[in-house]
């Protein structure tokens, strides 16, 4: 089976993240790249899918500058046969519709039984690229998956519903969506770690991937950022500390405010 | 005046809260048009009424219940291009988002997600988002297409205006149906309220110490008429259910008073709850992160001020 898993480089979110004030695009300079958290439980799913289908072939599909060579490496290193790194400067800015054209591209090109995604980027948190990639590809969306059982031709996933959950199957090919907690992503062993250095790794244009520039970047953005700020800081609160009187003092406050 | 086509949540003819204030939202751009996908239309239609609802268009097919997301992105796709509405608007849920992503794709047009407000400006609609864990604000529109917007649930008050909610059938067209829904369980949450829909929300973190702490919690959720949270140490240590996990990676809300009972407060958990309107927060450490945010706080046990708090709300209850 040809599993092809997207990963995105993100700022580390323990870190200051910020808006550049040139353009208002996401300064992915000044603060350390990371493997999107949310894509490890999609490469780890990948991986088990893969490991009970003898045959098959994991690859990595990442969008993003040279830095993002960083998380793709990573993503290797945990196991993944492979990877296709889509690089050029005019993708700079490109907003979720464009970045699932873009997407839609490559994958039109390499190929796919199943397409995994991470349920949301931890920078721009839309949680809509498997819907829009299925959009794009025309094939059953499979997503907020927790659970996922592959059986030759068909997809059956455990749907995360607001109220509980949904089972749902599919034909392949397909693009899962998974959330967290579908399982415990590995850590990439040393071994895992060295073998990753030899493995396969193409990096593609927009002219090798047949992208319109016009559809892509801060020119073919649908939106825009009009400003920006800093939240003020919330007035401070009060504060106190329990001397055996805390949660009558809580009930106060609630009650002050008519909450109780 | 142009109309602005609002996704109607609703669950067996039950109108969700979210919907009222996305038709109280829409009043603001134009004439508010729900869509109303499956059965119930009739017994919601007074609901949608209330809230000044011009019209609910009304799609039963039973596609629109029995696959994932597409048809619906397809019903509102075509009407998109039957009555070339100002503004679309779903609510930021997981499925909302997904609707709107597709729809995105269809009609090519922009797509705002998380809007904590929206407001008419001069080249459409202006949406506020709260980014990086709540730390900046930004606004932004949508320049292509015609604007979709995913408003994070409870970030606008519903009001009451006259609505003739007039009940108009519309067909789906022929749409790409993709997966299909075998069964639904409904997981059980008791009579507790939506946790994203939830005026109140009580959460416990690593404090609570484990599923026996935990109830502690509940009880005190319950005496406020609540939803239960827990942060992501709860969940990850198997103490409470994964769905009632707010934060980063878990569920975005944004209630009136949210407590923070034994939790720290990392940026994880600060993603989820940040734009909640009244922040009380209770932890043993003074320097937890959590008391930046909180409106009121108590540095102490929690196993000490919780009780206390339960006793004052039973006997200001008696009152």
């Amino acid at each position: 089976m040809n599993i092809v898993v997207c990963v995105k480089q993100v700022p580390d979110t323990g870190a200051e993240r910020t808006l550049k004030s040139s353009d208002s695009t996401l300064d992915r300079v000044s603060v350390d790249g990371l493997i999107n958290e949310l894509d490890e439980y999609a490469i780890e799913e990948g991986l088990l899918i893969a490991e009970a289908n003898p045959g098959s072939e994991v690859t990595i599909l990442s969008m993003g500058p040279g830095k993002a060579g960083e998380s793709i490496r990573k993503a290797l290193s945990m196991g993944a046969d492979k990877a296709v790194h889509l690089q050029d400067e005019a993708l700079a800015g490109t907003d979720a519709l464009g970045t699932s054209y873009a997407l839609a591209k490559v994958l039109g090109q390499i190929g796919f039984d199943l397409v995994i995604c991470g349920s949301e980027s931890t920078d721009a948190r839309m949680g809509v690229m498997s819907a829009m990639l299925a959009e794009r590809l025309g094939v059953p969306q499979v997503s907020l998956a927790s659970k996922v059982e592959i059986d030759g031709t068909s997809v059956k996933i455990r749907r995360v519903s607001d109220d509980g959950y949904h089972e749902v199957e599919s034909t392949l090919p397909a693009v899962i969506g998974v959330v967290e907690k579908i399982n415990e992503p590995r850590y990439p062993s040393f071994k895992g770690i060295m073998a990753a250095k030899k493995k396969p790794l193409t990096t593609m244009s927009l002219a090798d991937a047949g992208i319109d520039p016009a559809q892509i970047g801060l020119g073919g953005a649908t939106t825009e950022v009009i400003d920006f700020a800093q939240r003020p800081p919330r007035a401070a609160g009060t504060i106190v500390k329990d001397e055996g009187d805390g949660g009558a003092k809580a009930a106060e406050f609630l009650a002050g405010r008519r909450f109780i | 005046m142009t109309e602005v086509l609002v996704l109607a949540e609703h669950t067996d003819g039950d109108v969700k809260k979210v919907t009222g204030e996305l038709i109280t939202l829409a009043r603001r751009f134009g004439e508010p048009s729900v869509v109303w996908t499956g059965p119930g239309a009739a017994e919601g239609q007074a609901r949608c009424a209330e809230f000044g609802a011009a019209r609910v268009y009304v799609a039963d097919d039973a596609a629109l219940e029995d696959y994932v997301v597409a048809p619906v992105a397809e019903l509102l796709a075509q009407l998109v291009r039957e009555k070339a509405p100002s503004l679309v608007l779903v609510a930021g849920t997981a499925q909302g988002k997904e609707i709107a992503g597709r729809l995105a794709v269809k009609i090519d047009s922009g797509l705002l997600t998380d809007a904590v407000d929206l407001v008419p400006g001069a080249d459409g609609p202006v949406a506020e988002q709260s980014v990086f864990g709540g730390a900046t604000v930004v606004h932004s529109r949508v320049k292509r297409g015609t604007p979709i917007v995913a408003m994070r649930p409870n970030a606008v008050t519903p009001e009451a205006a006259a609505g003739d909610a007039e009940l108009v059938p519309v067909t789906l067209g022929t749409a790409a149906e993709g997966a299909k829904i075998t069964e639904r369980v409904v997981a059980e949450r008791g009579e507790r309220p939506d946790l994203t829909e939830a005026s109140i929300v009580v959460s416990g973190g690593r404090g609570t110490g484990g599923a026996e702490g935990f109830v502690l919690i509940e009880q005190l959720a319950d005496s406020l008429g609540a939803a239960v949270g827990a942060s992501r140490a709860v969940t990850d240590a198997g103490w409470y259910p994964h769905q009632f996990q707010v934060g980063q990676t878990g569920k975005t809300v944004s209630p009136q008073l949210y407590m923070a009972i034994g939790i720290s407060g990392a940026i994880q958990h600060r993603a989820g709850m940040q734009t909640s309107k009244t922040i009380v927060a209770v932890n043993k450490d003074a320097e937890a992160p959590i008391f930046e945010l909180a409106d009121f706080g108590v540095v102490g046990d929690l196993f000490k001020v919780v009780p206390q708090l339960l006793e004052e709300i039973g006997k200001r209850k008696q009152l």
